[in-house]
């Protein structure tokens, strides 16, 4: 009942979420709607027993990823009205196309759970008692799949890497440390030795 | 109040068609296709998820966790190219891009 109560409070939330953030005049509030999806989302998560799925939806999405489009939502000065043109013409054309992609998608997946092993499956089957939902995706994550694990790894090494060439620039006539000439720097170029005679002093043209 | 399987799929679905249509209504707000996209994403790690739980099998979530790290990914170049064609361009109407129309 309770599991009930909490599903269809979380699912929709995070429908009305979904539909706030393609429909919201704001791109923040946008923004801010789909952290509200994402969270709602990582609430179903916890209900069927993923729980580290829940917490690294929050981490990464709710964390990073969406901070990131605040940042560049807030960064960028665009006339967002001017990008809303056209919504009211296409919005007919994308009612269908949605309509008829969601009865088909839920008459698949009704078909698919209709038979095959998803047919027995009464409920969300709970966690072993002897091991943590962690610790089941640990054995698996590193013995089975730990080639694509890498292999994840080195897909956010290069999006880290594209992201800082496609970002950076370089201003002209700024400082910057030359580590070859710091090092090829010796006593015979760094030094020299001027004779000044006994009580003339020096003036700063004679340190040139 | 049973929540089966189903009940998780539809929400999957739903969110699905959310994110397609929020693409179609948005043709010129590139931030709000890539939101649409991260949308779509998340549809497809709930049905991960949900399989994952009834099936008793945990490859689902791992594979929903790639899923989670190619959309971290796709959302940091993503807005890396927007931030990119804005300072060339002034503005992020991305119909107008069409430069490399062949």
């Amino acid at each position: 009942m309770l599991q009930g109560i909490a599903f269809y409070l979380l699912a929709t939330v995070a429908v009305l979420g979904g539909l706030m953030v393609v429909t919201a005049k704001n791109p923040v509030h946008s923004v801010l709607w789909l952290i509200l999806a994402f969270f709602s989302s990582a609430g179903l998560f916890v209900l069927l027993g993923a729980e580290f799925l829940a917490m690294l939806l929050v981490v990464v999405y709710v964390g990073a990823v969406a901070v990131l489009f605040l940042f560049v939502v807030m960064m960028l000065d665009v006339d967002f009205v001017r990008l809303r043109e056209g919504y009211a013409r296409y919005l007919p054309l994308a009612a269908i196309v949605a309509g008829i992609l969601l009865v088909e998608m839920i008459v698949i997946s009704f078909a698919v759970v209709s038979g095959g092993a998803a047919a027995d499956a009464s409920g969300p089957v709970a966690a072993a008692a002897d091991m943590s939902n962690v610790e089941a995706i640990g054995r698996v994550l590193y013995t089975d799949y730990v080639y694509i694990f890498q292999a994840s790894g080195i897909v956010l090494l290069i999006a880290m890497i594209g992201a800082i060439v496609l970002t950076l620039r370089h201003k002209p006539g700024i400082k910057r440390q030359n580590i070859a000439r710091q090092v090829g720097r010796d006593a015979k170029k760094a030094m020299e030795v001027k004779s000044v005679t006994t009580g003339a002093g020096v003036t700063p043209e004679d340190l040139v | 109040m049973d929540i089966t399987l189903q009940h998780y799929l539809a929400v999957g679905a739903i969110l699905f068609t959310i994110g397609v249509f929020g693409i179609f209504v948005n043709r010129k707000n590139v931030i709000i296709i890539l939101m649409s996209v991260e949308l779509i994403l998340l549809a497809v790690n709930i049905n991960f998820v949900a399989f994952s739980a009834y099936l008793n099998d945990v490859q689902g979530q791992i594979m929903a966790m790639f899923v989670l790290t190619v959309a971290a990914a796709e959302a940091a170049i993503g807005l890396a190219i927007l931030v990119t064609f804005f300072r060339n361009r002034g503005d992020i109407a991305v119909d107008d891009a069409s430069v490399m129309k062949g």
